[in-house]
């Protein structure tokens, strides 16, 4: 039974990484309509940042925030230059998620010809501590990863519910044109939206960096399981990124230990969990139901 | 004094134009209507004063010249638009649609100005947490005009605040808007499709056809005017009596 309990502090500690990229996600959807498979990869060089920050002698929370910048700068920039030009979400989806595409693959390799292709060693933040409780042991840095996902969604509400930027994300995720005719600056709104959700990835990556390895390939895997959680969570909500980045996390670490053929292929339980929420509840267990005026 | 003056000599939609050959003027204060048959423009021409599409010709609003802008920058310069029918932005409560609306001011009196619009309408007091979605058409009409009015504007578009309203809740409505004029002193430029209602409302007006000012004048020489009667008030019969 305490093995069954290790496996499920494990899978929360990674779905936490998971629901923090799910988080970053969800910002974009509701800001831009859009998918963006870029968040991953811009997640990656925001970390990067830190790591190089980290390895020139800075402490690591220091190192953090600067990556954080980073990820602001990199994630307003690319909503600015690449993804503004190229059209607008609701008449131009599909052009605009192959733009997303390409700037995965055009980041991808810009992280590998910076920082090189072999995995680098990445402190934990919360050190290598651990606490043993009834025979299971949990890591510092697996109670600060779920600490942190907290601190950073209520950090986030709060943006979002308190402050006049926030106010004006809400309104132009809800009505682009009337917040415009309101005084809204629509244009600069997404590209903050953008510049948040790269920040934020800045913490997903140091949380996942010292489990899974600094290296470029860091956020491949995370990205399918963060879409994942963001589809069960449902697509707008922060609540359900956070819910569904937890549950993909404990299905992908403790089911494959107890099912033989799932050792083979880890990210199945995760595909079949969407399924089975998009044939039940399409939109997310947490998600806004879409009304569609035609 | 002349609050708005633009001519507008090509405007529309990348190859197809709307607008061929439009003036308008406004005065500080003045209620004025637009009329037109579907397709004649009237929207174009409100789409294009407040910034959302580019324009041919020449614009001064508030004394300064608008020749190239958006509609954020006109809401600052002091106009506001309320668009056809998706005037409320439906997934914020009453209160942060009003919260939207002020999103340009930077005085401490948003709040106060909040709760006179609730003594105003007591609806929109007594749903002020809820979603403005769930409200009823007519409540959200008012909502979208009381959030056009919170950026204390010296002139506001209406575009057609009577689509998809009883006769009635229009004929509230526009009492209402009515009353703010007055009250407030603010301009108001209204598109409407019910010209019987609107040249009550309006001292003056403009008759729009196939991008053209076909007609203008004040509102008793419109309902005077027969072509008018035939086309937009019901016939000519009571031309005559």
């Amino acid at each position: 039974m305490s093995a069954f309990f290790q496996y499920c502090v494990i899978g929360l500690s990674n779905g936490a990484v998971y629901a923090m990229v799910a988080m970053s996600l969800v910002i974009i959807y509701r800001a831009t309509g859009l998918l963006n498979f870029a968040q991953g990869e811009t997640s990656l060089i925001a970390t990067f940042v830190v790591w190089e920050a980290h390895d020139r002698g800075l402490p690591l929370p220091l190192a953090l925030i600067i990556g954080m910048i980073a990820g602001f700068l990199l994630g307003a920039v690319l909503q600015r230059v690449a993804v503004q030009p190229a059209g607008d979400p609701a008449t131009a989806p599909l052009q605009l998620v192959i733009v997303t595409i390409g700037l995965l693959l055009v980041l991808n390799n810009t992280a590998g010809l910076i920082w090189g292709n072999e995995s680098k060693v990445f402190d934990p933040m919360f050190g290598p501590s651990s606490v043993n409780v009834g025979g299971v042991t949990i890591a510092a840095q697996q109670i600060g990863t779920v600490a942190v996902l907290l601190v950073e969604a209520l950090a986030l509400v709060a943006v979002f519910r308190f402050t006049k930027i926030g106010l004006a994300m809400r309104s132009v995720a809800s009505n682009a044109e009337a917040s415009g005719l309101s005084g809204i600056p629509v244009a600069r709104i997404l590209v903050i939206s953008w510049g948040i959700a790269g920040g934020i990835g800045a913490i997903a990556g140091t949380f996942a960096a010292p489990n899974l390895g600094m290296d470029a390939t860091l956020f491949l895997k995370i990205l399918v399981l963060s879409f994942a959680a963001m589809t069960i969570g449902g697509f707008d909500s922060l609540l359900g990124a956070i819910v569904g980045g937890l549950v993909v996390g404990l299905i992908t670490d403790v089911l494959p230990r107890y099912v033989d053929w799932l050792k083979e292929m880890p990210l199945a339980p995760a595909v079949l969990l969407i399924l089975a929420v998009l044939l039940v509840r399409p939109q997310g267990l947490f998600g806004s139901k879409q009304v569609r005026r035609v | 004094m002349t609050l708005l003056s633009a001519t507008f000599h090509r405007c529309g939609y990348g190859p197809v134009n709307v607008l061929s050959d439009v003036s308008v003027s406004i005065d500080e204060g003045e209620a004025v209507v637009v009329l037109g048959a579907n397709g004649a423009g009237k929207t174009t021409l409100l789409r294009a004063l407040s910034g959302m599409i580019p324009f041919v010709g020449s614009m001064t609003f508030g004394g300064a010249t608008r020749s190239k802008t958006t509609p954020d920058a006109m809401v600052r310069a002091g106009m506001a638009h309320v668009p056809q029918g998706r005037g409320t932005i439906t997934n914020l409560s009453v209160e942060d649609n009003l919260r939207v609306g002020a999103y340009t001011r930077r005085d401490r009196e948003v709040a106060a100005d909040i709760d006179r619009w609730y003594e105003m309408f007591p609806r929109l007091g007594e749903r002020r947490t809820q979603q403005a979605g769930s409200m009823s058409g007519g409540e959200q009409q008012m909502l979208a005009i009381a959030r056009a009015f919170m950026s204390r504007p010296s002139l506001v578009l209406l575009d057609e605040p009577s689509l998809g309203l009883a006769p009635l809740v229009t004929r509230e409505v526009f009492d209402r808007v009515a009353e703010l004029v007055s009250g407030t002193g603010t301009a108001v430029l209204v598109v409407e499709q019910n010209a019987n209602l609107a040249l009550k409302f309006a001292t003056r007006g403009y008759v729009l056809e196939s991008g053209e000012v076909v007609t203008q004048g004040t509102a008793a020489e419109l309902q005077a005017d027969t072509s008018i009667r035939e086309a937009y008030l019901g016939g000519p019969t009571e031309a005559t009596s």
